[in-house]
């Protein structure tokens, strides 16, 4: 059945507090989500005094100046800074969200950060995304085509055709809408989740691909397609403004379709 | 049940690839959504009509009803009422079962139990109805 409550081991405990330096004045508070798989100890959430006008404006921003100057301990994936790895995919205020993408102005009060939701945590803030990724390279994610490219350019489309990739080429994996999804945190062995089906939609509304009969086939089940219940947390969350909801929704629409 | 000899996904030894695939796609699941949509929308005007026509048999006796339920339409309505709201009913339950039983055993007798209980109920409302309007 549904777990309702955590297990014991996984009880989020009170940490440590690191008090701002004297004479700061733009003082904000960031609880984080700790957790070291090698002290055997339970989680705990530690509160952090930022001086904002020290730090930049984004919740990265507070995040690299509390592991460059203030706790080195502190574990979280980031790279790019502006939106298009995905890594630094967690949830803040409540929210899922990239924290380069977040300014910390547009969070109530302390700013509360912890681990995408629902998943295996590997420590601190990095998650264990193998069974999302796993997921993915199950639907096929790449062209498939019998027909070979012409010798002399690319496979060409309509600007028409083009298009309808659109709103779904933009998807950087970041996982925000699958670990925001009820279904997919009940169900997330078997249902595909938002961002996988959105991916596998990619490739059905791809016009130069020619696999769309199997592809449909391989997503027609109950639990991989099917879980979808329209939540719309996906949407919601999703931080380039992608709409995976709707690509679920065609999916839906184009399997009853192909039956007549 | 961690290692379950028919549940892949659950196998923790597994590849997550091979986790992932599981059991592969079950080709089924697009008419259990189709059907659950189309008895949606059928019991929108199904609904309207039932409840305006008890409305309307306010304070009657029951040689009242049963002469409303005599009439052709009024019957056939009835009935096509009553096998949507049970249909429906069923698929919608087992969605919510689907989601939130996750022992394979469970699941299946829940589900059982689920269709059994909705065509018993279905058949005594449609019997009931056909005593009265036939």
């Amino acid at each position: 059945m549904v777990a309702f409550n955590l297990p014991l081991n996984s009880r989020i405990g009170q940490g440590q507090t690191f008090k701002a330096p004297a004479g700061a004045k733009n003082i904000r508070e960031f609880k984080i989500y700790r957790w070291n798989p090698d002290d055997g100890a339970n989680p705990r959430t530690d509160t952090y005094q930022i001086d904002l006008d020290t730090c930049g404006p984004m919740v990265l921003d507070a995040l690299i100046k509390i592991k460059n100057e203030v706790d080195p301990t502190l574990t979280f994936r980031r790279s790019c800074r502006e939106g298009i790895c995905g890594s630094c995919a967690m949830n803040i205020d409540g929210g899922n969200t990239l924290a380069c993408l977040k300014p910390i102005e547009d969070c109530k009060g302390a700013v509360k950060i912890s681990p995408l939701p629902h998943m295996p945590v590997v420590k601190d803030l990095v998650p264990d995304l193998s069974q999302v990724y796993a997921q993915y390279r199950s639907v096929e994610p790449w062209l498939q085509a019998d027909s070979p490219a012409p010798p002399d350019g690319e496979r060409l489309q309509s600007k028409e055709e083009r298009a309808k990739i659109d709103g779904l080429w933009e998807c950087i994996l970041c996982f925000c809408c699958s670990t925001s999804c009820p279904s997919y945190w009940w169900n997330g062995d078997r249902y595909l989740g938002p961002a996988v089906l959105l991916q596998a939609y990619r490739w059905i509304a791809d016009t130069r691909d020619e696999a769309t009969g199997q592809r449909l086939d391989a997503l027609e089940d109950p639990f991989k397609l099917y879980r979808c219940h329209t939540i719309m947390n996906c949407t919601d969350s999703c931080p380039k403004g992608l709409n995976p909801a709707k690509a679920i929704a065609e999916i839906k629409k184009l399997i009853v379709e192909r039956a007549g | 049940m961690a290692g379950s000899n028919n549940a892949p996904h659950r196998d923790m030894m597994r590849s997550p690839l091979g986790r992932a695939r599981g059991l592969g796609s079950a080709r089924a699941g697009a008419a259990h959504w189709w059907a659950q949509r189309l008895t949606a929308v059928a019991l929108v005007p199904l609904t309207l009509w039932f409840v305006c026509g008890v409305l309307r048999l306010h304070g009657a006796q029951q040689h009242d009803m049963v002469a409303w339920l005599s009439q052709p339409l009024p019957l056939v309505l009835m009935l096509a009422l009553i096998v949507a709201t049970f249909h429906h009913l069923q698929l919608g339950l087992q969605v919510v079962i689907e989601d939130y039983v996750h022992a394979d055993g469970c699941r299946m007798a829940s589900i059982l139990a689920l269709r059994a209980a909705c065509v018993l109920l279905a058949l005594a409302c449609i019997i009931s109805v056909l005593k009265l309007g036939l």
